[in-house]
């Protein structure tokens, strides 16, 4: 008779149309006023279609990982001089299994490089000799498979490093752009979507224009294990950029490194709002390869984003997959006025 | 144990002494609750101590959250009923709707203890007629989702609602049942031959309507959070309530002799508002979430599907002559809950209540059936296997198949 559970099924099955209800949450209100938007979980009231309804609930433990913290803060390593003259330097990675809070009250049981997903962002110059003293302390073998030309001995894919074990990855950086480092231990899936990546930066000799630096690595948890990701994110945990707006200043330019390291999904991207940006594919060139407000990045893939604001205010940077964009890939530029800008 | 090899009090001893044959010692009380004083015992110290022996490792726990229901009860709001049904607490670190992190707010604790539950209400503009799920997720990553099939507002609880399914019920039970008790006339008008062919029909008509509320009850096990164990719930329904009504006719038998055709009657009534009870838990949680709408076709359906059951009540009074009052009590009995199983499947629709009743059901109607089979035994005509009996027997269930075709829920 009543054979109602049957027919839900059918329905659900039916309809691709669920994702459809979630485009009306997003289409309405963006002209969202400041203080709800640094609010973010407050919010107790039906306040309908604005973007602080659409987040996680609550903070995550101040005592663990920063991503604004993370975000300007580049690792030159040790540094000291080679005999010829080569600046060497040395840098400390340790892989350890820690539990990482992926959005508030969300843990998950992680692998990481020092501690921290993503791990440290290694910053060196074209030419510069980087000696990375690799030890293994987590429950599996792992290894650190540098982007860039380096010998196949220090490409780390066919040395994985047993637990207990270590290995010293040394090389002359080059070339210069925007690469990446990860752990290239079998099953790799599993090795990278638990929290084995970093930023690897190698600037060209001659520099890049002054600028206001930030790294973003586009990541995303399957915190059930069901081969999705639950959540999305730059720098790991869920809406922090826009429960806290990174603050920038009008007419000063403003750098990103923007690295993939998204497992599952074919493509993450990086959509500005109310400007454009000067787009450097893999940061190789210094000729700009694009000037857009979006870039669809596959996994690996990384470029370097140069933009100055005209106008003061919030402005919202997300993925231009809104399903990522509404699990936690979403963040706020709060763009302070210059008076003479 | 020093307390267990105690001398017995005194009192004790001489009541023992008059008693034949029992072995000297310990009172009687006393041997039977030393298992049970030991088992406190142990309780008690692996509460204080943990488990005693070689366990290695602590796994994590194994969370299990159960949507038990949604209710939509205003435009762009929520509410999700959850259950703890697993072996430890539960805390709901997030919630996303249609894979969107949401704002929410619990009536309690994020943390639920064991068979604890919350209701999560979530400010979510939600679009009528489609399809929406909700996805809780745990502290440890784990997600529990529910669907909302078809979203459309919640009836509001009050007396319309109450009366909607009052009306919901009477269509699909009451009015059906009382119109099949309209046959008396017939059954009683056609020769003997024929009543064993309508009592035949009958039993077909009940083992149909059992074998589906057994089937219903099945299905929803899987909608049962784990701890109150659903299967186990079927068998107790289905295997319980058979041997209580087995009892009571007993009981009923040494008091008053053979077993009159009127307690046969109200004993199928009996069942069949059993039955009707857990139809109508089915039929008010499906109009209450929108999955079915009160249409023509549903409600002509279930009028000729369920006014069979009416026919069924009539047909063992064939012999007799019951009064209007008799009549009127019997298709209540067999009808009204109806209306009860609406109001409650319609105001708190719960897996666990609905698994529950339609196994009591399907376990009544077996009940049913077994003493029809006896009737038939007493009764001095052809077997149930006679040819037009077996007929008999065979129109039943085809009758309840092609009728439920109509029933498109």
């Amino acid at each position: 008779m009543s054979n109602h559970k049957i027919s839900r099924r059918e329905v659900l099955k039916a309809g691709a149309l669920g994702t459809m209800g979630l485009a009306a949450g997003v289409g309405a209100t963006r002209a969202s006023s400041l203080p709800a938007l640094a609010q973010g979980d407050g919010a107790q009231t039906p306040t309908h279609g604005t973007h602080h309804d659409m987040v996680t609930v609550g903070q995550i433990d101040p005592g663990s990982f920063d991503p604004t913290a993370f975000l300007t803060r580049f690792d030159g390593g040790e540094v000291s001089r080679l005999p010829s003259g080569q600046l060497l330097r040395e840098y400390e990675l340790v892989a350890e299994d820690r539990e990482v809070e992926v959005a508030p009250g969300v843990f998950f049981p992680a692998w990481t490089y020092n501690g921290q997903v993503p791990g440290p962002t290694i910053r060196c110059t074209e030419g510069d000799r980087i000696r990375v003293h690799f030890t293994n302390r987590g429950s599996h073998a792992h290894s650190i498979h540098f982007h860039g030309i380096h010998p196949a001995n220090m490409d780390g894919a066919f040395e994985p490093v047993r637990p207990g074990a270590g290995y010293v990855y040394e090389f002359d950086t080059e070339p210069f752009g925007l690469h990446l480092y990860h752990c290239h231990t079998v099953p790799v899936k599993r090795h990278i979507h638990k929290g084995l990546y970093g930023a690897f930066i190698i600037d060209p000799k001659e520099g890049r224009p002054s600028a206001n630096e930030m790294v973003m690595v586009m990541n995303g948890f399957d915190t059930n294990f069901d081969g999705e990701n639950e959540v999305y994110a730059v720098n790991t945990v869920a809406f922090h950029y826009q429960k806290h707006p990174i603050p920038i200043r009008q007419g000063e330019l403003t750098r990103l490194y923007v690295v993939n390291v998204t497992e599952f999904d074919l493509l993450n991207s990086f959509h500005l709002h109310g400007n454009l940006f000067r787009l450097y594919r893999t940061g190789t060139d210094l000729q700009r390869y694009d000037y857009t407000d979006m870039v669809a990045l596959a996994q690996g893939e990384r470029a370097v984003l140069e933009f100055t604001y005209q106008h003061a205010g919030p402005f919202m940077f997300h993925a231009h997959q809104s399903e990522f964009a509404e699990l936690g890939w979403s963040g706020v530029f709060l763009v302070q006025e210059v008076p003479h800008a | 144990m020093p307390e267990l090899r105690a001398p017995a009090p005194p009192e004790a001893a001489s009541a023992a002494a008059h008693a034949p044959a029992r072995p000297a010692g310990a009172p009687l009380w006393l041997k039977g609750l030393a298992p049970l004083v030991l088992l406190g015992g142990l309780v008690v110290l692996f509460l204080r101590v943990g488990p005693v022996g070689v366990f290695l490792q602590a796994f994590p726990p194994v969370e299990q959250l159960t949507v038990e229901r949604i209710r939509l009860p205003e435009r762009g709001v929520m509410e999700v009923r959850v259950v703890n049904g697993g072996p430890e607490s539960v805390t709901i670190a997030q919630v996303m709707v249609d894979d969107a992190n949401w704002v929410h707010t619990l009536d309690g604790s994020r943390t639920l203890e064991r068979l604890a539950s919350r209701i999560v209400t979530i400010p979510y503009p939600w679009v009528e007629g489609e399809p929406h799920t909700v996805t809780l997720v745990t502290s440890t990553g784990l997600t529990f989702s529910g669907e909302v099939p078809v979203a459309t507002l919640s009836p509001p609880v009050d007396a319309r609602f109450a009366g909607t399914f009052a009306l919901l019920g009477v269509y699909a039970g009451v009015i059906p049942v009382f119109i099949g008790l309209l046959w008396l006339p017939f059954v009683r008008a056609v020769s003997r031959r024929w009543i064993d062919f309508f009592l035949s029909l009958t039993i077909g008509l009940l083992i149909f309507l059992g074998a589906d509320a057994l089937e219903e009850a099945l299905e929803t096990v899987a909608l049962v959070p784990g701890a109150y164990q659903g299967t186990a719930l079927v068998l107790l329904g289905a295997l319980g309530t058979p041997l209580a009504l087995a009892a009571i006719g007993q009981w009923r038998a040494r008091r008053r002799g053979e077993r009159s055709p009127l307690y046969v009657a109200g004993l199928i009534a009996l069942g069949i508002g059993l039955h009707n009870l857990g139809e109508g838990l089915a039929i008010g949680a499906s109009y209450a979430t929108g999955e079915i709408a009160l249409g023509t076709f549903l409600v002509i359906g279930f009028l000729l599907h369920n006014t069979t059951e009416g026919l069924g009540i009539v047909t063992p009074l064939a012999d007799q002559r019951p009064s209007l009052r008799t009549l009127i009590a019997l298709g209540a009995l067999a009808g009204v809950p109806t209306v009860l199983g609406a109001w409650i499947g319609g105001f708190t629709y719960s897996p666990v209540w609905t698994t529950l009743f339609f196994a009591i059901g399907a376990g009544a109607i077996a009940q049913v059936v077994y003493e029809l089979w006896r009737l038939f035994g007493r009764r001095a005509g052809a077997g149930l296997m006679a040819p037009l009996n077996a007929a008999g027997l065979l129109a039943g269930m085809l009758i309840m198949y092609a009728t439920g075709l109509l029933v498109p829920a």
